[in-house]
């Protein structure tokens, strides 16, 4: 199995002080190397500052890293430049924590579902008339349908956003899709619908998912293979089950023991 | 005669659409020393009911049709702003989901904590320690006292350092911690934490929540854990109450509501977690949305979701003893155990 994204020693350091001084370097990453084959779901658990927003900005060639090299089907994406990179930006999309946030109050959701749409139109060979009804279908496949074409996003409650903003991640046919977080402002009830639609979608439209997120039980749930990142290196690096039954490293041990388990008669604090 | 008494709690708030019917029948009984887990979707009116004991809905556009809750046998719906005032920051601390914005950037945090324990000292001399005839600078400096103490005991290292530190000098855990203490002021007989773990990283969760139990279980501290994890609840609630569009479907002792979990909704709550060794695919979810409040279904409300309705839950069920240590609300509660 190719990987479809691969990752070699990449490093990334700011200029660290206020926007006034100059202060010392912080390494928001430091030589993080791993490889996400075609069809996979490869998970990243980190604590908040553990770099994970750096590696989803490198990742999607927002940032370029200060060493080493973020490939995407064998070719380094910060050396993408014109229609390369704008081939890359269809192939590569992205789900955002906040559906409150990440999408635009004053859009309506044919638009916002259609913008992207639009921008790639070269490479999805869609008339206007076509986007639409590609709209329609997009909306169905989440789980949504015609009647919401012509709605704006407060309408939707948070499950119904988040679907949204997966039907625009999904509009330009990607192959990599990279959940930031994607259930986290989500009731655990709409949580496992919208597990359940990744699910499906990845079948279906054979996508390959970095899922990164704090929330090991999800993790857990849906990803085959899980890297553990800890102030910007990866500490451990294994298959799901493995990972999480005889973890080795000191964090990633911590962090499934902090892990609140359902279950009352697991909790620490009983006697 | 429990701490709080909530009996029978209707809410309704006005808005440009009609009436919101957002409470419709909470009942919760609250021992000193005891951890409830209010548990429950988003919009199920968890908050509103934490809200309500303090009494910081502002109404109009809120009223209380019907209901009533006692603290301490006191009658809160009755109770003027002044008389709440002398409850709230005093007898009911809260503490809220995030941190960061319920503390000034511009005051140190040591200030801030003075201010709190000053007001509550001119409600109550002995939370200084102090008589009422004491001159401003050893209230003062009694109160600093305080706060330093306050910290200690939450946790923070140093804490005679760090009072004067601003609040940007504390990462979020540490700040919840000084909202902590500074809740602990008033020597509270009741803590209200609305989602106090929400915004924090699972260690950091841990450290809280650590505290909190040890808070209940030291000091007979009575808490109100408002959240919507129910991992969170299993760890150090003694107690939950499920609620669902503005009821409480199901309460009682947590091992009885988790571990074999009576409502139908509960168990779907519970059943829509990812647990160890649950297959890719096997979670559901709830399917449906939860009601329009402005409209909401008569009789049970859960009904249009529920997979073992019948033409009976069209009736309003009541809460009722189902075993030793838990009550529902339903008709077809014995069907779903």
């Amino acid at each position: 199995m190719s990987a479809l994204l691969q990752l070699e020693r990449v490093s990334k350091t700011y200029r660290g002080g206020g926007p006034f001084s100059r202060g010392a370097e912080v390494t928001a990453l430091d030589e993080v190397s791993f490889a996400v084959p075609r069809g996979a779901c490869f998970g990243v658990v980190g604590e908040s500052g553990s770099g994970k927003t750096t590696l989803t900005r490198l990742m999607l060639a927002l940032e370029a890293p200060t060493a080493g090299r973020v490939l995407f089907d064998g070719e380094d994406v910060a050396a993408l430049a014109g229609a390369a990179l704008k081939r890359f930006r269809r192939r590569a999309q992205i789900v955002f924590q906040d559906p409150y946030a990440s999408l635009d109050p004053r859009m309506r959701v044919r638009d916002i579902v259609a913008e992207g749409m639009a921008i790639h139109r070269d490479a999805l060979k869609l008339g206007a008339r076509a986007q639409t009804e590609r709209v329609v279908e997009l909306l169905s496949i989440v789980g949504l349908g015609a009647q919401h074409l012509h709605r704006y996003p407060h309408e939707f409650s948070g499950g119904q956003r988040q679907r949204i903003c997966i039907a625009r991640a999904l509009a330009v046919e990607p192959e990599l899709v990279i959940l930031d977080e994607p259930t986290s402002a989500l009731d655990v009830s709409v949580q496992a619908q919208v597990l359940a639609l990744f699910e499906t979608l990845k079948q279906k439209l054979n996508l390959t998912y970095v899922f990164i997120s704090h929330d090991l039980g999800v993790v857990r749930y849906v990803c085959d293979r899980v890297a553990v990142i800890h102030r910007g290196r990866i500490v451990e690096e294994a298959e799901t089950p493995a990972l999480f039954d005889a973890p080795r490293s000191e964090h990633a041990r911590e962090l499934i023991a902090a892990m609140p388990d359902p279950d009352p008669d697991r909790s620490p604090f009983r006697l | 005669m429990a701490l709080v008494e909530i009996e029978n709690l209707h809410l309704a708030i006005r808005a440009f659409e009609g009436e919101a019917q957002v409470l419709a029948g909470v009942d919760l009984a609250i021992e000193r020393g005891e951890i409830w887990g209010l548990v429950g979707e988003t919009g199920c009116g968890k908050s509103l009911t934490g809200l309500s004991i303090s009494r910081l809905v502002s109404s109009p556009p809120a009223r209380y049709p019907k209901g009533a809750i006692r603290f301490d046998g006191r009658d809160i719906l009755a109770a003027d702003e002044a008389e709440m005032r002398k409850l709230r920051g005093r007898r009911i601390g809260m503490i809220f989901q995030d941190p960061t914005t319920n503390l000034n950037p511009a005051f140190r945090v040591g200030e801030q904590m003075i201010d709190v324990a000053l007001h509550a000292a001119r409600v109550d001399a002995s939370v200084l320690g102090l008589d009422a005839k004491a001159s401003a600078r050893a209230r003062r400096a009694a109160a600093r006292a305080l706060a330093v103490r306050l910290l200690e005991r939450v946790g923070v290292a140093r804490a005679a350092e760090r009072v004067d530190d601003y609040p940007h000098q504390f990462s979020g855990g540490m700040r919840q911690r000084v909202l902590i203490a500074m809740a602990l002021i008033g020597k509270p007989d009741l803590l209200i934490a609305d989602e106090p773990t929400t915004a924090l990283d699972v260690s950091v969760q841990a450290q809280i929540l650590k505290l909190l139990h040890e808070l209940a279980r030291e000091q007979g501290l009575a808490i109100l854990l408002i959240t919507h994890n129910l991992g969170v609840v299993a760890q150090i609630a003694s107690h939950v109450a499920v609620m669902y569009a503005g009821r409480v479907v199901e309460r009682g002792a947590a091992r009885a509501v988790l571990k074999a979990p009576a409502h139908p909704y509960t168990q779907a709550l519970i059943a829509s977690l990812p647990r160890a060794g649950a297959a890719r695919g096997s979670l559901v979810g709830i399917p449906g949305v939860v009601p329009n409040l402005f409209s909401p279904p008569a009789g049970c409300r859960f009904a249009p979701r529920c997979p073992l309705a019948v033409a009976r839950c069209g009736e309003a069920p009541p809460l009722e003893a189902a075993g030793a240590a838990r009550e529902v609300a339903c008709w077809r509660a014995e069907r779903a155990a």
